[in-house]
């Protein structure tokens, strides 16, 4: 029998998670929920090496190897978490998903090698599912990886006769799986193993663009989920708790960023595989723009008496939010009123462009959620949209035809004058034609957003 | 554990799961989102279970690189979102009481 100690240790452990995912939960506590998360995860890694001779049959074995492998994904996970971008941070969870389900669907697949086909049929569904959705999870993420990363296309990528190869796989992965669970072998495993890799890779392959981040929720849940089941596997309470809060908490998650999006999760998993080629008119790229000098823009700015800023993912890009930061200061010291307004998912994940100001130290309480701020667009001077594109396209709220629409927006267009800061007329990440661009009473400062921003703040301190 | 006792932990946590998140404030999504992806690192356990038990070969060499893959995961997730939070300076409600 595991030893009383260590059993008291891993249900210390299961609250310390809970009370890691509750202190996320709200801003004040966020930062101590995570260290609690973390501590829970110390212990109950400590505590694994004293199941006891009866578990381990003799003392542990391979010991000096365990401890250099820990050693290795410590250190490798240390370093990427420490050197990447906060820009960036969006693929590096999807990384660091991936390989968790990775390891849970390797767990699964030990665990069979080694107790063979005596485990009881439970056991063995419980194998097949955390192999399934471990690996599912594992490519899904390697490739949303990619995708963010621009290693490949972020746009939806639809292959000829797709969801006939999508649904044979299903199929395949399916009848493989329930035959594993009646009568079980070991190619039928590795197979398995091969087509759920391959399944990965066929759902996420033709979502895109702003339906990425959605997906990385769900693959996270997917994650728990297959730890939760190789915890039934392997008979261990903890791995059940820690992966079924992370997968239900998840799934909430998840539904949360879909609804913020207007996007049921259907329509993100499969819009793709129904979704019409959308081809750009070319008429568009003829059609006139009123472009404005940077010292025009200064002008609006100064002598405005409210200003709300729409900060969007090439803010972050052009690595502006300290220059931007600096514009509102300076407004403010004239007596404007400045708001940054964020969209629920600008940037590339919910939440993310309130994780790149804090970062400049723009303070906490001049970031207003949409809902509190759409109705002050109507009283708003200017609108000074930085870098986004798709969370202000009013094609969202006007055109059903159109790939976000239903999805809630801020309401720029409601200003009586809009700004844009962009690099070119391209459209943004969803591909779509923005309407407000060519409205009138709307101006378009062309160049990088750092630039363009410099050029401002020289321009507002000389008026 | 008898397989009933290992479903109502499991039946128990989805609602426990699904209550602490239920009033989050989009603000936090995406660290809580990096937060729960570093608890589910402690898959880390199961990898040191199975590895320790095992005679050898395949699955020696499997459970090695399960381990590698879940402490990446376990310490990668933690460190990645402390960073993130470490961004949202505290007492801004303080500062919001005052001026009123």
């Amino acid at each position: 029998m595991t030893p009383t100690w260590v059993r008291l240790a891993e249900l210390a452990a299961a609250v310390l998670f809970i009370l890691a995912l509750k202190g996320l939960s709200s801003p004040k506590s966020a930062r101590r929920g995570n260290l609690l998360g973390a501590a829970g995860a110390a212990v109950a890694t400590a505590v694994a090496f004293f199941y006891g001779q009866d578990f381990f049959g003799g003392p542990v074995k391979h010991l000096p190897l365990i401890i250099g492998a820990i050693a290795i994904g410590s250190i490798i996970g240390w370093v990427a978490a420490k050197r990447v971008q906060m820009t960036q941070m969006p693929q590096m969870v999807a990384l660091f998903n991936g390989v968790g389900g990775g390891a849970a669907a390797v767990v699964s697949v030990i665990e069979y090698l080694s107790a063979g086909s005596d485990e009881s049929t439970a056991s063995l569904a419980a194998t097949v599912f955390t192999v399934v959705v471990g690996s599912v999870s594992f490519s899904g993420s390697i490739l949303t990886f990619m995708k963010l990363q621009e290693l490949m296309t972020s746009r939806p990528v639809v292959i000829p006769a797709g969801r006939y190869i999508t649904s044979l796989a299903a199929i395949a992965t399916l009848g493989s799986a329930v035959m594993l669970v009646v009568n079980p072998s070991d190619a039928l495993l590795y197979a398995l193993l091969g087509l759920s890799l391959l399944m990965g890779v066929l759902l996420v392959l033709p979502v895109g663009g702003a339906d990425v981040p959605i997906v990385i929720s769900l693959l996270n849940a997917f994650t728990g989920l297959s730890v939760a089941a190789s915890g039934y596997v392997l008979g261990n309470v903890l791995l059940i708790v820690a992966g079924t809060l992370v997968g239900a908490s998840g799934t909430l998650l998840t539904r949360m960023m879909a609804q913020a999006m207007g996007r049921p999760l259907t329509n993100t998993l499969f819009g793709a595989f129904t979704a019409k080629a959308t081809v750009a008119s070319g008429t568009s790229e003829d059609r006139p723009v009123k472009s404005a000098s940077p010292e025009d823009v200064a002008i609006m700015l100064g002598y405005a008496r409210k200003v709300i800023i729409v900060p969007g993912y090439g803010l972050a890009v052009a690595q502006a939010q300290n220059t931007i930061r600096e514009l509102v200061e300076l407004l403010s010291a004239k007596g404007i009123h400045v708001d940054y307004a964020i969209h629920p998912v600008a940037g590339r994940m919910p939440g993310h462009m309130n994780v790149l100001l804090a970062e400049a130290n723009v303070p906490y309480e001049q970031l207003k959620e949409m809902d509190e701020i759409n109705p002050e667009f109507a009283e708003t001077d200017v609108a000074l949209v930085v870098g986004a594109n798709d969370v202000v396209n009013p094609a969202a709220r006007n055109d059903p035809s159109a790939p976000i629409y239903g999805m809630p927006i801020l309401n720029v267009d409601q200003a009586a004058q809009v700004v844009f800061l962009k690099r070119s007329m391209r459209p943004g990440f969803a591909g779509i034609e923005n309407e407000v661009l060519f409205d009138p009473k709307t101006s378009l400062l062309f160049g990088d957003a750092k630039e363009s921003l410099t050029k401002v703040v020289a321009a507002v301190k000389g008026l | 554990m008898d397989p009933i006792s290992l479903l109502t932990i499991f039946i128990l946590s989805i609602f426990v799961g699904i209550e602490v998140v239920s009033k989050v404030s989009a603000v936090l999504h995406t660290p809580l989102m990096s937060g729960a992806n570093a608890i589910h690192g402690v898959v880390l356990v199961g990898a040191i279970l199975v590895t320790g038990k095992a005679s050898g070969g395949i699955e020696l060499w499997l459970g090695l690189a399960a381990i590698v893959l879940a402490s990446i995961n376990m310490v990668g997730g933690f460190v990645v979102t402390d960073r993130m939070l470490e961004m949202f300076k505290p007492k801004p409600r303080d500062t919001d009481e005052v001026k009123k």
